[in-house]
């Protein structure tokens, strides 16, 4: 069943009921937002939108980390796990939230906070890494950048 | 706040089944080792607020709706042009 949600980037827009995903417990600094959208940027893109379902004007960028960080791993607690009712970390979708500062080219990933998705219960959550490696900000165009050199 | 003074190796139980300990103590810092079920989450409190900070950061990001376009383009274009340099070098 479609469902009209109001958005920050797109205005008034048609979604899919599965498109909504329940976050039991907000995120990190919006707890009060317990649903949010998650919506293609445009074609082919890696960004995609999470907006949230029922305050128009807050929607972050995010991208899977794995689109720009070949090698990610996520190392998550069982209770992140078990809170969005997963058995393993495979049946999960990860996102990374994106800051886009005013030169965009700086922009940067959020890999301390993933967050995850279990697409099959749509419950989401924001998991806190545990991996030492990552940080709230990965300057997204470096890492490919690092990547692709150390391919070499 | 309950405060309670412990010496080195002494401990606080939370609970039943969740144990502080002090491991060590160095000037300033002390180290604490925890011993909890696996499903506690035990986490620095730094960690909590830089990621409520970074969310707030990435909140107010402000740009107009062609941004992401853009700067999806910008983004395959770098791909692109880091595949060409690897070739090349």
């Amino acid at each position: 069943m479609a469902v009209k949600v109001k958005t920050k980037p797109l205005g008034e827009v048609e979604v899919e009921e599965k498109q909504i995903v329940d976050f039991p417990d907000g995120i990190f600094g919006f707890d009060y937002i317990k649903k949010f959208v998650i919506l293609d940027s445009s074609e082919k893109s890696p960004f995609k939108w999470m907006q949230a379902f029922s305050e128009p004007e807050l929607a972050f960028v995010i991208i899977r980390p794995v689109d720009f960080l070949v090698e990610y791993e996520l190392l998550i607690s069982q209770s992140d796990l078990e809170s969005v009712e997963a058995e393993s970390a495979d049946e999960l979708l990860v996102f990374s939230i994106v800051t886009i500062p005013s030169d965009p080219s700086d922009m940067t990933a959020n890999l301390q906070g993933p967050v995850i998705i279990n697409p099959k219960k749509r419950i989401g959550r924001q998991a806190i890494s545990l991996s030492e490696k990552y940080r709230v900000k990965h300057k997204i165009l470096d890492e490919i950048k690092k990547a692709s050199t150390s391919e070499e | 706040m309950l405060v309670l003074a412990r010496r080195l190796n002494e401990s606080i139980m939370i609970g039943d089944n969740i144990e502080v300990v002090v491991i060590d103590i160095k000037g300033d810092q002390v180290k604490l080792g925890i011993k909890a079920p696996k499903k506690i989450t035990v986490h620095r409190k730094e960690i909590y607020e830089e990621i409520q900070q970074e969310n707030i950061a990435a909140m107010s990001s402000e740009f107009k709706p062609d941004t992401l376009r853009e700067l999806s383009d910008y983004f395959k274009k770098k791909e692109k042009e880091n595949k060409k340099e690897d070739k090349n070098g």
